[in-house]
């Protein structure tokens, strides 16, 4: 047996070795001891690597949190300017006919100006006259002429009223432009400051809740520029996303944990799914300009060509969120079904389905709230347009809330920089509220098997 | 270790001059108890075998023995285990050093995925037991000798150890834990993965192991204890049922559950 | 009647073909279910998708062609000298649909085109009532032939449930439709543009200005159309963000698996991920913003000259949002190192960081690599933060704190406004796309290979 011959020959090695078997180690040497010191020092740095690590992460979150709440909390108030306002009835209805169409047609901005001279009756030159327009913004007047529509019985009168500022002052008042710096380098002259001034010690300058925000549509206007428009937008273009892709995304994700014999097109389709998950946005947004636009000549910038493109975006996650759902429903229960004759898309549809369906739902929760934050591939299909009216469906030109940011973003009004502070506000809160309902569905449903 | 055996009586805990000692231990995971009131001598230069069927709490004493059940959560420990007379649990116990002084080899071979020569040099290297690369050089050698393996590996030190086949990777990691010259070398069940050859050289090996180092073994295996220990202690349920020379606990044993144990009748 | 109508109306008919295949069995089985082959509302499923789904291919056949047809027919009409002039064209095509769709009233143009608008008008009016003629009687016709099929002993439920897995497979098949839609569509267009420009060119060329000319009239430069110095940015700002993304992802996932407490985690993991769920245009807005007058007013005071657009701010803000990728990432690999690997060098008295140095980190670096190639590939397709806070110049520089510009920056650049697809400028957009998509496919492909053997390895 020559494994036993080894065997003997090693023993008879280690026998030598052991002869001369070293000293065991002085674990009290004081050369031990600086190397313990030195291991455990180095202990602490590793971990305060880690911690450090974590702090910068987390601060970094803080950084981006504080800078967009601080930018953008004021956006939710709108500076309102106090004047007396001659409801003329010379200029709203010369003829008195009462009539809404020629009421709604009159020269509510004239009203305005002739307020704004009234209170500043020193102010002659042409300039200075365009300068003081500005106090109140050209919004004012569609709020003048649905007051009067509403209650035609002020023509005539003379109320005080107030009324929205212009961005400028809007920025003043809220401290983001500095009085005491040189003249030169503000955006409003010494002029401007002396009136509001005056507004303000007549207490005729307040702040107030800025209801337009959330209910108009985009504008030039900073201080009429609103993101209804862009949810609603948004709304749609989910709206398709999710009719698209949950349907295809679960039937795919069915097919390919219960039904796929192991073959060829199965794994090409396995792997095209992993690897579209990892394709950059924006090469579905050029797919979508490409398919949708040039070929199929899907109308542009609207919701139903980003609810197509963002759908074959949020396919992948879909998918594979829902066959982990559907795999982690344990074979018993098939058996269990398959036992008593159904079939199996009886069995997938009466028990895997309903027991899987709280993990797709977050699945797809998680998707969705992917595709609302996506910008990149939208500006590729147009959805970067300037659009002032709410969209009233999938087919009408949109915006979304991303892309509106980004619009905003890049204005050079320093007004919009909260507004667009305050929108990423609005879009975090929605997402916020997606992946809460996504963690509520998993806490709530979670089971172990 | 004829004076130790002459000394011992039956059936006794403890032993004269203990190398490690064990004294009331409780163990908890969580709250669930998994060891009682285990009293259990570890006579110096010996091999001890822990033998029970699973779930016994064998391996989880023998991991009380270096402190490795630290590492797990929830893990409480009540009682006394000494080293030379002092308590490895006691505060001012670093485990980094305790861990140097008992060895352990795992029931898996679980070599790093280093070369063969970067695992038997990694204890020396952590604990800085050397100041030159010829003192390294030796250590390594000397312990690759001492766990047999040298003539077969000393072509392709700087190969990775993952090439090994099971009974080399098992001795290498036997080797490891030789060259940080440990006092105490625990060993759960470490031929429990290997073929019957591979455990014949491993069985040797803990033979001959055993002029230098204090050995506890856990086996699955009675033959196996029958053949490597001296002193063989049966657990059973998280308590300490009998304990003695082994001869005496596979021969003549006092308690009625080691005797079904033995006789196969349970296990 | 338009579209959303359109799919009510089919969906009703698809209930009623329900009600009337489930009524029709119910009848033939005479009042007991056991004498039909399936269950009734086996039939009634089975009446109802063959009403609805000719319904619904008819629909997507008919969008797919709609488009390309109609304008032919328009464009056939045109004036000679309109359909030379491709900018004059595409300028025509604009005034038609938008005199088409009633909006025209402003726009001063050739009566031809006037015309046009209104036949355009009149042909979309004409196709959507087509529209509708087809798909409800390809919706009707389903229903009544099924209808008729119907018979006791007709094998309803493997009927249906053939149809219900031809269905799922098109489903998944779309997975490999819209890989091969990107190829194709990027391919297109790339090779349109590799016509007018050569493929070296633009592969190595160090020069990129693509404002070309879009009308004869306009006064500009010839373009230039080499990527390499987009190549450079973007490598530039991804090397930027892994210097910040890998250390801490790595770092963070080391702390959270080996050392938190499970009370620290709970918070800190959550939180980390939430860097993950900031969509990428607030990080653009937070770059653009905050980071790069940051850095440059900082830059100053240290008298370095920080452009406003500096590759720095951009890379440092794209390593943030790409820190809890690695991190999730690696933290996944660094779990999957067998315990028995962490118990061998505990026994042997090693400390929790020396395990980690010498043991885990050599044994997962194989999924760790993997784990930052993603992240890279995940870096260079990032598009937001680099077009609100990086340049648009094509600078050739590894200097941090200038401006550089990347591939998606110009992608963005060039399609957003003016499209020509004719023009290299336009096309040019495509060529850049597929370099990016061959690039991150390659990277993922790679990638997912290397973490997957990593896997088998210790499964």
């Amino acid at each position: 047996m020559t494994d036993m011959a080894s065997l003997m020959e090693d023993r008879a090695a280690a026998k030598v070795i052991s002869d001369n078997l070293r000293k065991p180690v002085d674990w009290d040497s004081p050369k031990i001891a600086r190397n313990i010191k030195k291991r455990y020092a180095a202990e602490r740095r590793f971990k305060m690597y880690g911690l450090v690590a974590i702090g910068i992460a987390l601060l970094a979150l803080c950084m981006l949190a504080t800078s967009i709440g601080s930018k953008g909390y004021s956006a939710f108030y709108q500076t309102y300017v106090q004047l007396e306002v001659h409801f003329d009835p010379a200029v709203i209805d010369p003829d008195g006919t009462g009539d809404p169409a020629v009421i709604g047609r009159a020269n509510f901005d004239g009203l305005i100006k002739q307020s704004l001279r009234d209170r500043f009756p020193d102010v002659t030159s042409r300039s200075d006259k365009r300068d003081l327009y500005g106090i109140v913004s050209g919004g004012a007047s569609y709020d003048l002429r649905e007051r009067v529509l509403e209650n035609p019985s002020l023509i005539g009168q003379t109320r005080t009223i107030w009324l929205i500022s212009g961005d400028d002052f809007d920025m003043l008042n809220k401290g983001y432009i500095d009085p005491t710096v040189a003249e030169g380098d503000r955006r409003l002259n010494d002029q401007e400051v002396s009136w509001y001034n005056e507004l303000v010690e007549a207490g005729a300058v307040e702040k107030q809740f800025h209801t337009r925000f959330f209910t108009s549509g985009d504008s030039r206007e900073p201080e009429l520029a609103g993101i209804w428009g862009a949810a609603v937008g948004s709304f749609y273009t989910l709206l398709v996303t999710l009719a698209l892709s949950f349907p295809i995304g679960v039937l795919a994700a069915v097919y390919l944990e219960e039904f796929a014999p192991k073959n060829r097109f199965t794994q090409i389709v396995e792997v095209n799914i992993n690897n579209l998950a990892a394709v950059p946005s924006i090469v579905f947004g050029l797919l979508g300009l490409e398919v949708y636009l040039n070929v199929m000549h899907l109308p542009r910038s609207a919701p139903v060509v980003g609810g197509l493109t963002l759908a074959l975006m949020t396919l992948p996650t879909i998918i594979i969120a829902s066959r982990a759902a559907i795999k982690a429903v344990p074979p018993s229960i098939r058996q269990a079904a398959l036992g008593l004759g159904a079939s199996p898309v009886q069995t997938v549809t009466h028990h895997v389905l309903p027991l899987a369906m709280p993990g797709i739902l977050t699945g797809t929760i998680i998707g969705m709230a992917q595709a609302l934050g996506e910008t990149a591939p939208l500006l590729m299909i147009g959805m970067v347009a300037f659009i002032v009216d709410i969209p009233g469906g999938a087919l009408d030109p949109a915006t979304v809330l991303p892309v509106q940011i980004y619009l905003w973003a890049d204005s050079p009004e320093r007004a919009f920089v909260e507004k667009t502070s305050a929108a990423i506000m609005v879009l975090l809160a929605f997402l916020v509220l997606m992946n809460g309902l996504a963690v509520y569905l998993r806490k709530k449903f979670e089971r172990k098997w | 270790m004829a004076a130790v055996s002459q000394s011992a009586m039956a059936a006794k805990p403890s032993v004269e001059n203990p190398k490690m000692t064990a004294r009331n231990l409780d163990l908890f995971y969580s709250d669930n108890q998994a060891l009682y009131e285990v009293d259990l001598d570890i006579a110096e230069k010996q091999v001890t075998a822990l033998i029970g069927p699973s779930g016994c709490g064998k391996s989880t004493f023998l991991r009380c023995l270096n402190r490795m059940n630290d590492t797990i959560d929830g893990v409480t420990i009540k009682g006394e285990v000494t080293l030379d007379g002092r308590d490895i649990y006691d505060k001012r116990i670093d485990v980094v050093q305790l861990r140097a002084r008992i060895g352990m080899v795992f029931q898996k071979p679980n070599p790093f995925p280093k070369s063969i020569y970067d695992n038997v040099a990694y204890g020396p290297r952590i604990h800085g037991l050397v100041n030159s690369r010829d003192e390294l050089d030796e250590i390594v050698m000397t312990s690759l000798e001492r766990a047999g393996l040298l003539k077969e590996v000393k072509d392709r030190l700087q190969s990775p150890a993952t090439g090994l086949s099971g009974g080399q990777q098992q001795r290498l990691c036997i080797a490891r834990a030789v060259a940080v010259s440990p006092e105490v070398i625990l060993m759960d069940e470490p031929c429990s993965a290997l073929d019957p050859i591979a455990t014949a050289k491993v069985e040797e090996l803990i033979d001959e192991l055993r002029s230098n180092y204090t050995i506890v073994i856990v086996t699955h295996s009675m033959q196996q204890a029958a053949r490597v220990s001296q002193r063989t202690a049966f657990f059973h349920l998280g308590k300490l049922v009998e304990v003695g020379e082994t001869d005496q606990i596979f021969t003549n044993p006092k308690d009625e559950r080691t005797k079904g144990y033995i006789t196969g009748r349970f296990g | 009647m338009s579209l959303s109508f359109l799919l009510l109306a089919v969906a009703a008919l698809c209930a009623l073909s329900f009600y009337f295949g489930r009524q029709r069995a119910v009848a033939l089985s005479g009042g007991r279910h056991s004498n039909l082959h399936s269950l009734p509302v086996h039939y009634g499923a089975y009446t109802a998708a063959w009403c609805g789904l000719p319904a619904l291919a008819l629909l997507l056949i008919w969008y797919m062609f709609q488009g390309s047809v109609i304008e032919a027919l328009i464009v056939s009409d045109l004036p000679q000298e309109i359909l030379e002039d491709s900018g004059r064209l595409s300028l025509a095509l604009n005034s038609i649909s938008l005199i088409a769709a009633g909006n025209g009233q402003h726009l001063s143009v050739e009566p031809e085109i006037v015309d046009a608008g209104r036949r355009l008008a009149n042909i979309q009016t004409i196709a959507s009532a087509a529209l509708v003629v087809v798909m409800l009687s390809g919706a009707v016709l389903g229903l009544s032939l099924s209808y008729r099929k119907i018979t006791a002993d007709m094998r309803a439920r493997n009927n249906i449930e053939r149809i219900a897995r031809y269905v799922m497979i098109a489903c998944s098949a779309i997975a490999i439709l819209s890989t091969v839609g990107i190829v194709f569509s990027l391919l297109f267009e790339a090779l349109h543009f590799f016509t007018k420009i050569n493929p070296l060119e633009f592969l190595f060329g160090l020069e990129w200005s693509p404002q070309t000319a879009i009308r004869a009239d306009q006064v500009a430069s010839e373009g230039a159309f080499g990527a390499i110095p987009l190549f450079v940015g973007t490598l530039l700002i991804t090397l930027i963000a892994m210097c910040v993304a890998v250390p801490i992802g790595l770092f963070s996932a080391v702390y959270m698996g080996e050392y938190a407490s499970p009370k620290f985690r709970a918070i800190a993991k959550p939180a980390l991920e939430i860097l993950a769920g900031v969509p990428t245009v607030v990080y653009g807005f937070f770059a653009a913003l905050t980071v790069a007058p940051f850095l440059r007013d900082n830059g100053a005071i240290l008298g370095l000259d920080v452009s406003s657009e500096s590759a720095l701010a951009a890379g440092l803000v794209m390593g943030i949002m790409i820190i809890p990728f690695v991190s999730s990432l690696s933290d996944d690999v660094m779990s999957q190192v067998p315990k028995s690997l962490r118990d061998g060098s505990y026994g042997l008295g090693a400390t929790k960081s020396e395990t980690i140095r010498n043991v885990i980190f050599p044994a997962a670096l194989p999924g760790i690599v993997g784990a930052v190639l993603l992240a890279v590939s995940r870096a260079i397709g990032e598009t937001m933060i680099v077009v609100m806070a990086a340049g648009l110049a094509a600078n050739m520089t590894a200097n941090p704190l200038q401006a550089v510009t990347t591939v998606t920056v110009q992608i963005v650049t060039l399609l957003v406004g003016d499209q020509e697809f004719d023009s290299a400028k336009t096309l040019s957009a495509f060529a850049l796309g597929l370099v990016l998509f061959l690039v991150t496919l390659g990277l993922n492909v790679f990638a997912l290979k290397v973490v997957q053997k990593y896997r088998e390895k210790y499964d």
